[in-house]
């Protein structure tokens, strides 16, 4: 391949939250992954990109222990999984918020199937819900909430299990452009403040790029990883520069580039 | 519907009926359609009676029992169903079957199977209302989006949990609306089987004042018996309607 | 994280090697029989009707009651009158009140139907007692057609309409109610006529809802006019099935019953054939994933 890419340097093992070995994975008679390997390093953000229907919430299901995979296997931390876990949470794509319950239940859900006290519990989603600046919606209903209001409760739900790895499936493409640059930015310094290992599947080519430690590119079904993509550079720069930032914009491009040969 | 610029209530129309009903009926036009009036009157001293009193109490006797078998059974066979393929392919022909078919066919041999009584007239009603009741709930845990239930298990949800928290509020809007249609149901379950084995009930009363002739009291237990259908079903759709608000979100 | 050189990398490390050739797990069926996975609901289907039908077997033998013959004994005595013909002729009488009855429902229904619908003072007027009729238990007005009417064929036309009309009228009106208003806007867009916007738009736009309120109502005009042959006079199956009760012939009592419950599910099947392919577009337009 023409990108440059830096050689895989050794890395310590504790460095990797997540680790997917080989991993193989078919729906009847539809090959979804095949041999995927690909690994996480511990607080930082990978995106994986890739044409549709390439299997991308295939892989998140599996790393989550929602679906078992054919072969292979995944580590976090060091350890198997075997299903799901309280290393990891899921941000839906679709929210999945209990439709019956208030926000603060609703945030609070995850603790409360995890047995915590009900007053433990709705002081710690309390706290989350004003992180994501719902504050004053404890008591509304999902429906009474704007898309954009919906993913932040389904966000600070994830959050407020304070698992090391939060695995979020397009959890921006149901909002407006402005709230999803307003998320993204979020999202950049919840990566930086919080020591969180963030896998993160999208479409878009700027937000990977402008969110991201490190881009998996992925191959179309069966899917493997053709290219490992770290736009190093942004990460040092003012937030609010990254967008013009001659790096994203060649970044971007490269990245357009290598994807067109799917689209055509 | 505005009159005027005043909006009138829905149902007030039957007020126009029945004030026709009451031209109709002073007008002598037939013998079988005595005034409104007269019919009220009767409807209270019809209510008094020791006849009617019974027969309303062996007819609610017959519906609540025929109702609570058919959401008992019916629930968790649907809930069952839902969860399960193998059993939801074994049962669902059936269920469609007996959803569509007439029953009223049936009632004979309830009648040499069961006797010409409570029996036959309980599990008659219970056969009306169960198997959309069953159809429902079904339907309410199959369309369960997939998310919740995926959002639960990655929250390490234990299966009573998932099944407490989820499942059964997911699906309950489709199991009340079930139970809507399978009330509604059994009423007219509870009267056919009534009429059938006539001995019983509402059965017994229109038999014994067709026979008399007696229009005006025929009316008046119709009119009840018609009232009380309409209120139940009207109740019913008004405590669906309290959780319809999250059936269209999920 | 300020030395980027630290950052680990992952590695895409497939590339080049041979893909894995794994087989997709198999289910045990899957590996027997293939035949059968690909039958499955056929198979599951004929598994289930012999199991009730070896049930009903069984319990006509310990017996459980006097009063309930075996499934072999009710299916030789359908086959007898089958034979002789008595079962022809029998519902040669029992379906003439029935077509009657659904032709003037249908014809009656759909036509308050798209009146409800369309018209603002005619749903205030017609619609509470279509709603009442519909929740009513309308087989306590038998005994009165009865006496107006007598034991004919017209109380028991009567009878299958109004069980019939009810959820007709209702489907009717809700579904051209419930037209899209930009499929009408786009019509008066193209400056369609009344007649033309409610007949070229609402109706084929109803259509599938108000077919589908019509095999309820056939549905609920068997009901009827069974109820009818076994209440008001026994003619045609009601009279095998009440005759047959009181000579204790049990077997040729069940088997009139399960010629009826067949008969209503051929019927209503082949109604759900017909909607499928009438109004297979318009399912096609609600496919979704
Ligand atoms: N439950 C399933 N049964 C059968 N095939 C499935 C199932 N789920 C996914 N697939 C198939 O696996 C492939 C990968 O699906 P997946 O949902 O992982 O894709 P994706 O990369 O998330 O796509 P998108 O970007 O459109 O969300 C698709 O081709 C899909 O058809
Ligand atoms: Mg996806």
């Amino acid at each position: 391949m023409a990108m440059p890419q830096t050689k895989p340097a050794p890395v310590a093992t504790t460095d990797i939250a997540v680790s997917a070995r080989s991993v193989s994975k078919t729906y009847g008679e539809t090959e979804a992954l095949r041999d995927m390997t690909i690994e996480f390093p511990r607080g930082q953000l990978t995106s994986l990109l890739g044409p549709s229907g390439c299997g991308k919430t295939t892989l998140l299901k599996i790393i989550a222990g929602l679906l078992e995979p054919n072969s292979g296997t995944i580590e976090v931390n060091g350890k198997p999984v075997t299903g799901p876990g309280e290393d990891r949470a899921f941000v839906f794509q679709d929210f999945a918020l209990l439709p019956w319950a208030s926000v603060m239940r609703n945030v609070a859900f995850g603790l409360e199937l995890r047995g915590v006290a009900k007053s433990e519990r709705e002081a710690i989603a309390a706290k989350y819900i004003a992180d994501v600046g719902l504050k004053g919606f404890e008591k509304s209903f999902p429906h009474e909430l704007s898309g954009g209001m919906r993913q932040r409760v389904g966000l600070a739900r994830a959050l407020s299990v304070n698992a090391d790895v939060l695995l979020m499936d397009e959890p921006f493409s149901a909002v407006d452009e402005q709230t999803r640059r307003k998320f993204q930015e979020d999202l950049l310094s919840l990566v930086q403040n919080e020591n969180k290992t963030f896998i993160f599947v999208t479409h878009s080519i700027e937000e990977a790029v402008y969110v991201s430690d490190q881009i998996a590119l992925l191959l179309p079904r069966p899917s493997r990883v053709s290219e490992i993509i770290r736009p190093s550079g942004l990460r040092m720069k003012d937030v609010d520069n990254i967008r013009r930032d001659p790096e994203y914009l060649d970044t971007v491009d490269r990245i357009w580039a290598l994807l067109r040969s799917y689209v055509e | 519907m505005t009159l005027y610029g005043y909006r009138l209530p829905a149902m007030s129309s039957l007020i126009l009926w029945g004030l026709l009903w009451e031209a109709i009926g002073q007008m002598e036009v037939s013998f079988f359609v005595p005034p409104l009036s007269e019919v009220i009157v009767t409807l209270f001293e019809v209510v008094q009676t020791s006849a009617f009193q019974k027969a309303l109490w062996e007819t609610a006797y017959a519906f609540l029992a025929g109702v609570f078998f058919s959401i008992v059974i019916g629930i968790p066979t649907g809930i069952l169903m839902g969860k399960n393929r193998l059993i939801d392919e074994l049962l669902l022909p059936w269920v469609n079957i007996f959803l569509s078919v007439p029953l009223t066919a049936l009632v004979p041999v309830l009648m040499v199977l069961f006797g010409f009584g409570m029996t036959s007239i309980i599990i008659t009603t219970t056969l009306f209302a169960i198997w959309i009741i069953i159809l429902n709930a079904r339907v309410g845990v199959m369309q369960i989006n997939r998310s919740l239930v995926d959002m639960a298990r990655s929250f390490g949800a234990s299966p009573w949990d998932a099944f407490v928290k989820i499942y059964f509020w997911a699906a309950l809007p489709e199991i009340l609306g079930g139970v809507r249609i399978g009330i509604i149901r059994a009423v007219k379950g509870v009267i056919i089987g009534q009429l059938l084995i006539s001995i019983v009930g509402f059965g017994a009363l229109f038999e014994l004042y067709s026979n008399n002739f007696l229009m005006s009291h025929f009316w008046a237990v119709l009119l009840v018996l018609f009232a009380l259908a309409f209120s139940i079903s009207e109740l019913l759709a008004m405590l669906e309607r309290r959780v319809a608000y999250y059936a269209a979100k999920r | 994280m300020t030395d980027q050189s630290q950052r680990t990398l992952a590695t895409a490390a497939s590339q080049g090697r041979p893909p894995l050739t794994k087989p997709a797990r198999r289910d045990f069926f899957g590996r027997l029989t293939p035949a059968l996975v690909k039958h499955r609901p056929l198979v599951l289907k004929l598994v289930s009707a012999a199991v009730v039908f070896g049930a009903w077997e069984i319990a006509g033998r310990i017996p459980v009651s006097y009063a309930f013959p075996t499934f072999i004994e009710s299916m030789a005595a359908l086959w007898s009158m089958t034979v002789d013909g008595s079962l022809f002729v029998a519902y040669g009488e029992t379906l003439k009140p029935l077509v009657v009855g659904i032709l003037i429902s249908t014809f009656i229904g759909v036509a308050v139907g798209m009146w409800i619908g369309l018209a603002k003072w005619a749903d205030w007027l017609f619609s509470p007692i279509f709603i009442v009729m519909q929740a009513a238990p309308l087989a306590a007005l038998i005994p009165l057609l009865v006496m107006i009417y007598g034991i004919g064929l017209t109380s028991k036309v009567f009878v299958v309409c109004i069980m019939a009309m009810p959820v007709i009228v209702l489907n009717t009106a809700g579904a051209v109610r419930n037209t899209p208003s930009s499929f009408i806007e786009m019509g008066q867009s193209f400056l369609a006529s009344r007649a033309e916007v409610i007949g070229k738009i609402i109706l084929p736009a109803a259509s599938p809802v108000i077919f589908s309120g019509l095999r309820l109502g056939v549905s609920a005009g068997f009901i009827g006019a069974i109820l009818a042959e076994l209440k008001i006079t026994p003619t045609g199956v009601g009279d095998i099935i009440s005759y047959s009760r009181s000579v204790a012939d049990y077997a040729s009592m069940y088997a009139a019953i399960f010629s009826i419950i067949v008969l209503a599910v051929v019927f209503l099947n082949l109604l759900e054939r017909i909607e499928l392919t009438l109004f297979e577009g318009n399912a096609r337009g609600y496919a979704s994933d």
